[in-house]
């Protein structure tokens, strides 16, 4: 059984390969066998799936070893895959949701003429991030680290022509790379501290390092987690890589490579555990977070801008729970999954409203599009009040669990935490209640584009329709089909480990709270959003609003102190390069063999001769030593 | 007496040289078509070389030894180390890729037959020394003594090809400038004569402090042998005084750290590949340069070892400087080449670095980056010459859309950038991150610096990518042509190379890890211990 494992990698990346180099000839069949090759993987995964279950919870990981990658003494990396319970979770996300949004994309690129190579991309996309889930070391889990950045660069920027898609992608994979540092390092930390980079021999020494140790692997972790994981203070990029076509916001940028990091912190939680100042700084930074992109979700106009807030502060919501340690690994992840399937679903509705609407993306020109696109609305609101946290509906029960657990860190901390997380839902339910409002309430506001052509809304293809309405399903089902019987823990734990916590208040408070501040966001949308007709052009805002809408200006600071910072400092060495690095050498040069008259000379165009002479000079002289030598 | 593979090796390319320039001055093709076959049979003979080569057999193999110049002791003595095998066989792989990219540089341009009166070195009177022909004769000559200075053993013998490949280099520099300048003809021949020259003198001064340290040497050790030398140093009976050893090696690692190059010594080479054509600055990066670090690890470590060691944090800091100022100055480049040529600087540091690092993983690492920094630079910069060669101009700024109009050319562009920024799946990835654990092992702060180098690898690559192929088609790139057949075959196997060599280096590291433990016991140190084990 174990042999399938690289199969799971095997056919998307077949399909990448085929699609990449193949030429026009596959034009006409290239999205059919990118489609048909990521189904191939996610059948094997539910092969992969079911037998494991079969299996007791003690003897469930497989392992397989493809080769010995870099053998260097003392270095060893080997490309080998682990599957346990934590990467299947992954393996069922990714090739699950990716399958459905291959579909999805064959009718949303159905009129890009490169859309071959988009479905190349995909596939090359679907093979990394199984890599980066199934590795059993880190370097190999760097490889498809970067391997999604590559892909996800590549999606970004897929409509290269246009200069902010191009600027997006690089900007991407550029705060990306300033995260891989910190892999790197952490990477660097494992091989002098244990000698090895493997997650089982790293796992379980870390009872024989020092805190310190552990403290410095585990930030640097956590500084990986923030570049992909779009976290303060490295979460620029994820608002503007919103330019690319909507399946891959979906897919990469939503559902499974943002949450890399969570995985990469649940996966070294034995790390994590013996680090507390480490976990305290991964807390922080999610709390940090999700309040973050909740506020700048709040302000955003761009329908797709206000998801990508979202997605921010609710991947805060995984990173906090990654934070607490054992209390809240499972929960991380269980919210990642249902996010998976709320949050592409709440992607590819907003695609479909705009595909119906001549690709705008301004909410303030929608309105009233319930009547217009009846699947889209319906899909999009289970979507919505999924991610809100209705009760019943699967983000009603992941992110309650968090909050809970959030409370039962204890102590001042737990209390913090705990209101955090609180905020963070009332401010959830005011932006997706908003996003609601504009988009599908109201009256009609779409007025005809600079060619006087009107938009015609309509209801979306079958091929987009049906993955809308399956991950609908999910966003339905998955949170109550995880929590009866603490499904989601019990298949886990053996990973992850669990523990309760000292909840200072009962979980049915704390579902009350939750239930109090969804009313209040709900009920404030409403007032500004539902009651009123919305202006066409946004009013001024307030300052608040106004710093939300620059994405708090975590840009603008960039852009001074980075972006002009940088270009002075290659500019001013460019000078000095040129003139006083250069200068110098060639001045000593010149005094020390006499060479400064002739120097001048060598811009004159006569040098040959000199040269020449040079020659003979070195000649002359090897032989006179010789000779010397010799005599 | 068995057959001589090694010199066979290096006598291929050189005969091929003479038989190229000996062709008609019409028979251009026949003279590339020759220069081709000859480049080819040479990889055959490396490819032969590489294969009786024993990984786990004698530290040097495939072992000749003649006398040369009794008097001195001088003799001709080959020799391959794993580390001289791979590099080897790297150059003799790159040349023909070499010669094929370089088809159409030197033919005579319409130009230069109009402005045959005006000045400049070479516009002079072009049919006079057969331009073509002496091209792709020089190219090869450059091959043979980069070859042979691969494989010599005899201290003497190696300085006098690192000296003599200064000459083709020299007029290969000189003599065939990149058509696509901005500015007169003439100003075009005089930056073009400035950098030939500068790349002289760098490399003369360099070679003649080289020089007086040989003597050196030999005055000491009696000797010009390699093996003999380390022998005697092993068993005792040759002791240096340790201000002798200093500056024996300091001589030696000066002419090293011009060719490398390693700043402060760097600014020739910029000059060099922006005036070059693509395939020469390919030749000047790629396989020269290399010879360079190669004698760093055979010479600077083997026969000064306490020196090395005491040299060290010096060098190891000036590679780190390499790393990030090259890479700053790349950033801060407005013409292709040069941009490459910083890119390569900052690389150098690298190697340098894991040379000096003096760990297995810092040893292995920089063999192996020499190997897959010249496979990564040839695939980058070829495929920058045929875009410089299809809008006339090294500008960034003259570009833009060219993805839209020649996607293959873009791709292959791009897969070449993403090879330079070390990006994981490609050959450069392995070596980088060896290079890095290697340091960080001895040198934790130098290891950290170092790897911001990779933010700003991505940095001037990616914003090199974009402003070229990127975004609206600017109105000269319209109608550009995408890669020819010709084109292809200089591309698509580097570009196989980078993926087999990213995903298995293992031959490669099988080769190299023997010499790397030898070098590692010349200078008598041991990798330091994972903290977790040193505890037991």
């Amino acid at each position: 059984m174990e042999n399938l494992i690289a199969l799971l990698v095997a056919a998307p990346l077949l399909g990448a390969a085929v699609l990449l180099c193949g030429g026009r000839r596959l034009d006409r069949a290239g999205h059919w066998l990118g489609t048909l090759l990521a189904a191939v993987s996610f059948v094997i995964g539910v092969v992969l799936f079911l037998d494991m279950l079969g299996k007791g919870a003690e003897d469930r990981t497989l392992h397989q070893k493809l080769f010995s990658w870099i053998p260097v003494e003392g270095f060893q990396a080997d490309v080998a895959f682990q599957l346990d319970q934590l990467s299947m979770t992954f393996v069922l996300l990714i090739t699950g949701v990716g399958t459905l949004i291959h579909i999805y994309s064959i009718g949303y690129m159905e009129h890009d003429e490169r859309r071959r190579r988009f479905f190349g991309y995909l596939n090359l996309f679907l093979a990394a991030m199984l890599i980066l889930v199934i590795a059993d070391n880190y370097l190999l889990l760097y490889v498809g680290w970067e391997g999604v950045g590559l892909a996800s660069y590549l999606l970004i920027g897929f409509w290269q022509h246009k200069p902010s898609a191009a600027t997006a992608a690089k900007k991407a994979f550029l705060v990306n790379r300033v995260g891989d540092m910190g892999l790197s390092i952490a990477i660097m930390l494992m091989f002098t501290t244990f000698g090895t980079f493997a997650f089982g021999p790293v796992l379980e020494a870390t009872g024989e390092t020092s805190e310190g140790k552990l403290t410095a692997i585990g930030l640097m972790l956590l500084l990986a987690a923030c570049g992909k994981s779009a976290q303060v203070p490295l979460q620029s990029w994820l608002g503007d890589a919103m330019e690319g076509p909507t399946p891959v916001s979906a897919l990469i940028h939503a559902a499974t490579m943002v949450t890399a990091g969570v995985y990469l912190i649940v996966r070294s939680g034995a790390i994590f555990n013996a680090a507390p100042d480490a976990q305290l700084v991964v807390v922080v930074v999610g709390a940090v977070t999700l309040l973050f992109g909740a506020i700048v979700g709040c302000a955003k106009d761009d329908i797709k801008k206000a998801l990508a807030g979202s997605t921010m502060s609710q991947i805060g919501y995984m990173i906090l729970a990654a934070g607490l340690g054992p209390i809240g690994y499972v929960f991380a992840i269980m919210h990642l999954v249902t996010h998976g399937f709320f949050k592409a679903g709440l992607f590819l509705g907003a695609g479909s409203v705009m595909h119906g609407m001549n690709d705008e993306v301004d909410m303030r020109k929608y309105g009233g599009l319930r009547k217009y696109m009846p699947v889209t609305f319906i899909t999009f609101g289970l979507g919505y009040l999924a991610i809100i946290g209705f009760p019943g509906l699967s983000g009603f029960f992941s992110k309650d669990k968090i909050i809970e657990a959030a409370f039962a860190k204890g102590g001042t901390e737990g209390w913090i935490l705990g209101s955090v997380a609180l905020l963070g839902a009332a401010i959830t339910a005011f932006y997706m209640t908003r996003v609601m409002l504009l988009t599908f309430f109201g009256e009609k506001r779409w007025q005809p584009d600079a060619e006087g052509h009107e938009p015609h809304p309509h209801e979306s293809p079958k091929s987009m329709t049906i993955p809308m309405i399956i991950l609908a399903f999910g966003s339905v089902f998955a949170g109550g089909f995880f929590s009866i019987g603490d499904r989601f823990l019990n298949w886990l734990e053996p990973v992850t480990g669990h523990s309760h916590g000292h909840a200072p208040v009962s979980a049915t408070t704390v579902t009350a709270a939750t239930m109090v501040v969804l009313v209040i966001g709900v009920a404030i949308a409403w007032t500004m959003y539902g009651r009123k007709p919305v202006p066409v052009v946004a009013p001024r805002g307030s300052l608040l609003t106004r710093a939300a809408r620059r994405d708090l200006l975590q840009d603008d600071f960039n852009h001074v102190v980075l972006v002009r910072g940088g270009e002075h400092l290659t500019r001013s060495l460019v000078y000095v390069d040129h003139t006083l690095v250069d200068g110098v050498v060639n001045g000593t040069a010149a005094s020390m063999g006499g060479l400064s008259g002739r120097l001048r000379k060598l811009q004159n165009g006569y040098a040959r001769t000199y040269a020449v002479s040079m020659f003979g000079g070195t000649a002359v002289l090897i032989a006179a030593t010789l000779l010397m030598r010799a005599v | 007496m068995s057959f001589p593979l090694l010199t066979a090796t290096a006598a291929l390319p050189a005969i091929g040289a003479v038989a190229t320039a000996a062709v008609p001055a019409a028979r251009r093709t026949t003279a590339k078509w020759l220069a081709l076959v000859f480049s080819l049979a040479t990889l055959v003979l490396a490819g032969i070389a590489l294969a009786r080569f024993e990984p786990g057999g004698d530290r040097y193999q495939l072992t000749e030894s003649h006398a040369w110049i009794k008097d001195f002791g001088v003799r001709y003595e080959l020799g391959v180390d794993g580390i001289g095998v791979a590099l080897m066989a790297l150059t003799a792989l790159l040349i023909p890729f070499v010669i094929l990219a370089g088809w159409h540089d030197a033919d005579p341009s319409p130009s230069s037959q109009q402005s045959s009166s005006r000045g400049g070195p070479n516009e002079t009177k072009p049919y006079r020394w057969r331009p073509t022909q002496g091209f792709f004769a020089l190219i090869l000559m450059v091959e043979a003594m980069v070859i042979l200075s691969f494989e010599a053993t005899d201290v003497f013998l190696f300085y006098i090809l690192f000296e003599a490949m200064l000459i083709p280099m020299y007029f290969l520099i000189g003599g065939f400038g990149d058509r696509a300048h901005t500015g007169s003809d003439e100003n075009a021949a005089a930056q073009r004569s400035y950098a030939a020259v500068k790349f002289l003198l760098y490399n003369l001064v360099g070679g003649l402090i080289m020089l007086a340290a040989v003597i050196g040497l030999y005055v000491v050790a009696g000797t010009f042998s390699l093996s003999e030398i380390a022998e005697a140093r092993a068993s005792g009976s040759l002791s240096m005084a340790t201000s002798t050893e200093r500056w024996l090696f300091l001589g030696f690692f000066f002419a090293f750290a011009v060719k490398a190059p390693l700043w402060p010594l760097h600014t020739w080479l910029p000059n060099a590949m922006g005036e070059a054509t693509s395939p020469v600055a390919v030749l000047i990066t790629a396989v020269v340069d290399k010879v360079g670090t190669f004698a760093m690890l055979r010479f600077c470590l083997q026969l000064f070892p306490e020196a090395s060691k005491w040299a060290t944090p010096v060098i190891v800091v000036l590679a780190l400087i390499s790393i990030v100022y090259g890479a700053l100055l790349a950033v801060g480049q407005r013409d292709i080449k040069r941009l490459i040529a910083y890119a390569s600087i900052s690389h150098f540091g690298f190697i340098v670095l894991g040379i000096f690092a003096m760990t297995s993983q810092g040893q292995s690492g920089a063999t192996l980056y020499m190997v897959n920094h010249g496979i990564s630079t040839a695939a980058l910069m070829l495929v920058a010459g045929f875009l410089i060669t299809r809008r006339g101009s090294r500008l960034i700024a003259d570009y833009g859309g060219v993805q839209k109009v020649a996607p293959i050319l873009a791709g292959t562009f791009l897969i070449g950038g993403l090879a330079t920024l070390s990006l994981p799946g490609l050959a450069p990835f392995v070596s980088e991150f060896l290079v890095l654990v290697g340091a960080f092992s001895a040198y934790p702060a130098a290891g950290i610096i170092a790897t911001t180098g990779i933010v700003l690898a991505a940095l001037y690559v990616l914003v090199l990518y974009q402003r070229t192929m990127t975004g609206p088609v600017k109105a000269e790139v319209q109608g550009m042509a995408d890669l020819k057949v010709r084109e292809l075959v200089v591309v698509l196997p580097l570009i196989a190379l980078l993926l087999f060599l990213g995903v298995y280096p293992k031959p490669l590291t099988e080769i190299v890890n023997p010499a790397v433990q030898h070098t590692m016991s010349d200078v008598q140190k041991k990798d330091p211990q994972p903290e977790v084990e040193a505890a037991k």
